[in-house]
């Protein structure tokens, strides 16, 4: 780990003036379970930290147009567990559950999560080329071993993924991200957040340096009575995602009149697909509207090898995540068990 | 037989408090007095050579100490016999630093040495490395062709013997199975990673806190290869945190720490990071192909079990794979074969049941296969073919209680109730499978010494240079201490992992119980034996005319078996003596003359594994539900720390068979998921009912306690079961291991 300065401002103002000074080679740090890993593994040689612990954006308030704002400090585990949070947007709540461990969730924040970065194998592997972590110089992950990679939106210089699996619900949930810079404010769209890797897979999402998240905003509209956070991976705590799919439903009777599907570990971003949502919509919540659904969100989806398998497991994943927020039953949950002792 | 106050009694872990108030230190945790810390620099390539070291950069900074590289290393021990350990298997070493030449992706190239770690870190991550790459050959798979017959120099290893006539068994067989299995690499991963604190205690005497299961086994290595004397390298080791094996070999952290140690005359610590725990051994990439054929009434008419692993370039790493599947089975015609193929990676390492984890996944997923196609359920199909003699070594058994683990086994899963057809049992939306297997593991006992002696307080100090990965042995050697001279566990400590100490072999092979258990009963007797003699001392002693058979050590007392009123308490002895303390050691030479005779039997623990899985077939997922496991290790010398044992070897084998594998890119010749988040092991959720039997097993043949070992035999049959399960609930044959989800799609 290299050397770097460390400072702990106490507002926001102070905050982006710091930054503002080395803007490039100075980091923001709240929880640190990411940067401070990629920090020892070299991926990340920040020159100074600024310690953003002490700004006022740990709170969870309701605004008077009713929908919620995660306080860019609030931790998972917090907001998991708000009340709030659990009865209007159980889907958040689920999908923050299903990552990390109880540990990180409780250090790690709202802010931060957005700001992770991919797990990639090379990406973490100064010894192996890679386009994110230096430009120019190659997509290891292309070729080589890609289990965890993206089918959706990849570009030739990079297929890594976002591993995050509360973004994934904040892009269903369709939430908005507030921003502060040295000149004022902005609001940014989930959807808009995070980018596709293109030719620029160094980037991972909209911000410029000198900005910072203040807070994260939930639309009124939680569907809290039929949504599901579906995530397969290779062991059932403690891993990313290899196909995670938030979705969430509104209905009339059996007809669906309004419908969010995103999908994580599929993509360089949490991905919404509004168009296989437009052929829910209208639709009988059956089988067969959902494996249509399905069937959009893959269409030119593209394997790498090792990944192939996640074209077919994400169809058969988003067909039952849309059966379990439809029917809400334990039956169809894949994470609950009873063994069959006699 | 003995009395049982202690043996065979749950006894909570005596090193248990430690551990829990953190007071129990690891190596890596001794912070002597101006310590240097050593940084291992990892060659980013799989073959070729250091062209040049660029370390004036990183010396200028203050506080860095030293590079130490091939460049600069002084002449050390020539031949390769000095780098030879107790576990080393035939070939040519690995010397760390030695020249510029790169073997192996990861191998240790340079050290940095500075005042702090943080400081030895960043300068080893800008020291500036050149290397010139050749052409690596790592994938196992495109050079199963040029795979040869190994070269001898293990320890243990015991090339397959066919026997009989294999191609007339297949000819006459009515129903045949065959087919290829497959496990990629696993790295062993102990929670405590490698880690040496070398104190200097001037003029080449040093302390060496390493991490290793075998204090002595690192003591003669740094010996030889630095040219110390036993007096001048102590090497310590009382607490480990999960070995697996990994810690079989001494590792390359203890000879840089040695070395830097000597040459600036420092005490320095080196520790490996989680990422350069893939940078040594691990159990190898495996290839394997089982063919099994039946006669009409279900026994089996031939045997084939051949297998192709992976070792370095540099030496031939050896484990018995395939010897299992002519041992475990009645049958006249078996053909064996194993094969090595010479690969540009650091040599694989004993891991936990060694060969026999990998072999028995094959045997026992052709079996199941088998089985079906001779129309049988899977239990019956072993008990048809049970082995009452082992055929291999044409031997009798000392004793031999697989049947009773079916059994037991069997009824304790419900076994009864399955319905034989795949894709026949489901519950809501999952499909419900049930499978079984089995396992063998070698009842092994090493040459060791104990010294025990007990104080004027009446406390007893047992003393043997062992180790305690974790297992248990602390305790076990306190309670055999405590019943073999009567006293209270608290009156008794037992220590190891000390060169100072009487030496005890490597931990592993599971014969530590019943070696070190030996040895530490011995002494204990010998001691016994001291204070009878003592008591015959005293005026108008009641034990004049006594022998060691007519006295009974209880409560602290020695007293006539005839006239139990006739005692007297241990520590007056000590106290009547004059002596601070009475001490005994056990002889080695009996154990050495045992190892010479030629075996009269054959000596093994078996087990029987019952799993049930459920499968999201959509989705692919798989859970194991319920695990028995039952056991037959002979006595069982504390069920609470047994039992562990063997549930963390089922976990060991779920992770096995759903999750674990060291992922190589073969284009850089490199593990690509070298971390704690990408390696896969279960973790709590993963885990639902284990349920552990131990069959009553009585063996006065195998050693005196009558035990067999437990560390291994537990990890048998369980990946297999799981597998049959799988196919059970499915009706899909996966014998490529892990079974992760897209094997199921």
């Amino acid at each position: 780990m290299n050397s770097f300065t460390y400072a702990r401002p106490d507002d926001i103002t102070e905050a982006l003036r710091e930054k503002s000074i080395q803007v490039e080679t100075t980091k923001f740090i709240a929880g640190g379970t990411n940067l401070l890993d990629l920090m020892k593994e070299n991926v990340e040689r920040p020159t100074r930290l600024i310690d953003l612990n002490r700004l006022p954006l740990s709170q969870i308030e309701e605004l008077p147009d009713g929908s919620l704002r995660l306080g860019a400090l609030a931790t998972n585990a917090d907001t998991a567990y708000h009340p709030e949070v659990q009865s209007r947007y159980p889907l958040l709540n689920q999908a923050i559950l299903a990552g990390a461990s109880p540990q990180l969730r409780n250090m790690a924040t709202d802010g931060g999560n957005l700001l992770q970065r991919t797990r990639c194998y090379y990406f973490y592997d100064l010894a192996t080329p890679c386009n994110k972590r230096e430009p120019g110089t190659g997509c290891s992950a292309i070729g080589g071993y890609n289990r965890i990679h993206a089918i959706l939106g990849a570009s030739a210089e990079c297929i890594a993924t976002h591993p995050s699996d509360m973004c994934v619900a904040l892009a269903a949930l369709g939430a908005t991200v507030q921003v502060s810079h040295p000149t004022g404010e902005r609001s940014i769209p989930f959807e808009d957040f995070h980018r596709l890797p293109g030719n620029t897979p160094h980037l991972d999402n909209n911000l410029t340096p000198g900005e910072l998240i203040t807070s994260i905003d939930l639309p009124a509209k939680g569907f809290e009575k039929n949504f599901s956070y579906l995530k397969l991976r290779d062991r059932s705590s403690y891993a990313f995602a290899l196909i995670s799919v938030a979705a969430a439903l509104e209905l009339d009777g059996d007809r669906i009149t309004d419908a969010r599907l995103a999908l994580g570990g599929v993509a360089h971003k949490p991905w919404r697909d509004q168009e296989a949502e437009a052929l829910l919509i209208g639709q009988p919540a059956t089988s067969d509207t959902f494996r249509r659904a399905a069937a959009k969100v893959v269409e030119g989806a593209q394997g790498q090898g090792s990944n192939d398998f996640k074209i077919e497991l994400a169809k058969r994943a988003i067909v039952r995540a849309l059966k379990q927020a439809a029917e809400m039953s334990e039956e169809v949950n894949v994470n609950v068990f009873q063994n069959s002792n006699p | 037989m003995m009395t049982t106050d202690y043996i065979g009694k749950p006894t909570n872990r005596v090193d248990g408090p430690a551990k829990v108030a953190g007071t129990a230190k690891y190596a890596a945790e001794f912070n002597v007095p101006n310590l240097l810390y050593g940084y291992v620099v990892s060659s980013p390539i799989a073959k070729g050579k250091i062209t040049k070291i660029n370390a004036e950069e990183v010396l200028a900074l203050p506080g860095v100490h030293k590079v130490f590289s091939h460049e600069n290393v002084p002449s050390l021990a020539w031949f390769d016999r000095s780098y030879k350990d107790d576990v080393a298997p035939g070939g040519s070493p690995f010397r760390p630093l030695h020249s510029a030449e790169v073997k192996y992706s990861q191998q240790p190239v340079a050290l940095v040495v500075a005042d702090t770690f943080e400081l030895a870190r960043y300068a080893a991550s800008v020291l500036e490395i050149e290397y010139e790459q050749t052409a690596h050959e790592t994938d196992l798979s495109k050079h199963i062709d040029d795979a040869r017959e190994p070269g001898g120099g293990k320890t243990g290893y015991k090339p397959p013997k066919s026997r009989g006539n294999f191609g007339r068994g297949w000819e006459q067989g009515v129903a045949k199975v065959e087919a290829n299995f497959q496990h990629g690499a696993q790295h062993h991963n102990p929670m405590e990673n490698f880690a040496t604190t070398v104190e200097w205690l001037g003029d080449k005497s040093l302390n060496v806190y390493d991490k290793t299961q075998g204090a002595f086994n690192s003591q003669q290595y740094i010996m030889k290869v630095f040219g110390l004397s036993k007096d001048q390298a102590r090497v310590i080791s009382k607490y480990t945190g999960g070995g697996f094996g990994s810690g079989l070999r001494p590792q390359y952290q203890l000879f840089l720490a040695v070395l830097a140690s000597l040459e600036l005359e420092r005490s320095v610590r080196v520790s490996l990071t989680r990422q350069q725990m893939f940078s040594f051994g691990h159990r190898p990439h495996t290839l394997q192909h089982v063919a099994l054929a039946t006669n009409a009434d279900g026994s089996l008419s031939g045997i084939n079990h051949f297998a192709v692993a992976e070792t370095s370039q540099f030496e031939d790493f050896t484990e018995n794979v395939v010897g299992w599947s002519g041992m475990i089975y009645d049958c006249k015609n078996v053909k064996l074969g194993y094969r090595l193929s010479k690969l540009d990676v650091y040599t694989p390492l004993d891991m936990r049941a060694p060969g026999a984890a990998s072999g028995s996944i094959a045997l026992e997923i052709a079996m199941d296969e088998m089985a079906e196609a001779a129309g049988l359920d899977p239990v019956e199909f072993r008990l048809r073919n049970y082995a009452d003699y082992d055929q291999e070594q044409n031997l009798p058994f000392s004793s031999k209680k697989l049947r009773d683990c079916y059994h037991e086994g069997a009824t304790k899963f419900g076994w009864a109730n399955r319905n034989p057809a795949p894709r026949s049992m489901r519950q809501g939306n999952r499909l419900i499978g049930w499978g079984m297997a089995g396992g063998i593991w070698d009842s092994a006992t090493q040459p060791a010494q104990a010294k025990a002696s007990l104080d004027a307080d009446g406390h007893l100090r047992v003393q043997s240079g062992s180790n305690d990965i974790g297992t248990g042995t602390y305790t076990i050697m306190t309670q055999i201490a405590a019943e073999t001279l009567g006293l209270p566990i608290e009156a008794v400590t037992f220590e190891l992992g000390d060169t100072l100490m009487p030496e005890a072999p490597v931990q592993g092979g599971s014969w530590t119980a019943s070696s070190v258990g030996t040895a530490v009963r011995k002494a204990c007797q010998a001691l016994g034996e001291k204070l009878l003699k003592q008591a015959q001392k005293m005026d108008e002693s009641a034990f004049a005319d006594a022998t060691i058979d007519d006295v009974q050590f209880v409560n602290g007392q020695l007293r006539l078996r005839t006239d139990p009123d006739q005692a007297v308490v241990l520590r007056d002895l000590v106290q009547a003596s004059g002596e601070p303390r009475l001490e005994a050691e056990n002889s080695k030479l009996p154990g050495m003359l045992g190892m010479l005779k030629p075996a009269q039997y054959s000596m093994h623990a078996h087990n029987a594994v019952f799993v049930e899985v459920q499968v999201d077939e959509e989705l692919g997922t798989i859970h194991v539900t319920r695990v028995v496991n039952a056991v037959a290790a002979g006595r069982i010398l504390n069920p609470k720390t047994a039992r562990s044992q063997v549930l963390g070897s089922v976990v060991w084998g779920i992770s096995m068979a759903l999750m674990e594998e060291s992922v190589m890119d073969h284009r850089f010749g490199r593990y690509m998921n070298h971390n704690y988040a990408e390696y896969h092991i279960p973790v709590n959720a993963d885990i639902h009912d284990i349920d552990v039997i131990f069959v009553h097993e009585e063996d006065d043949k195998v050693n005196e306690l009558g035990v067999k070992g437990i560390g291994e035999v537990g990890l048998l049959g369980v990946a297999a079961a799981i597998s049959n399960a799988v196919y059970h609930a499915t009706g899909k044959r996966v014998r490529d291991m892990p079974v992760m989800i897209d094997k199921l799609l």
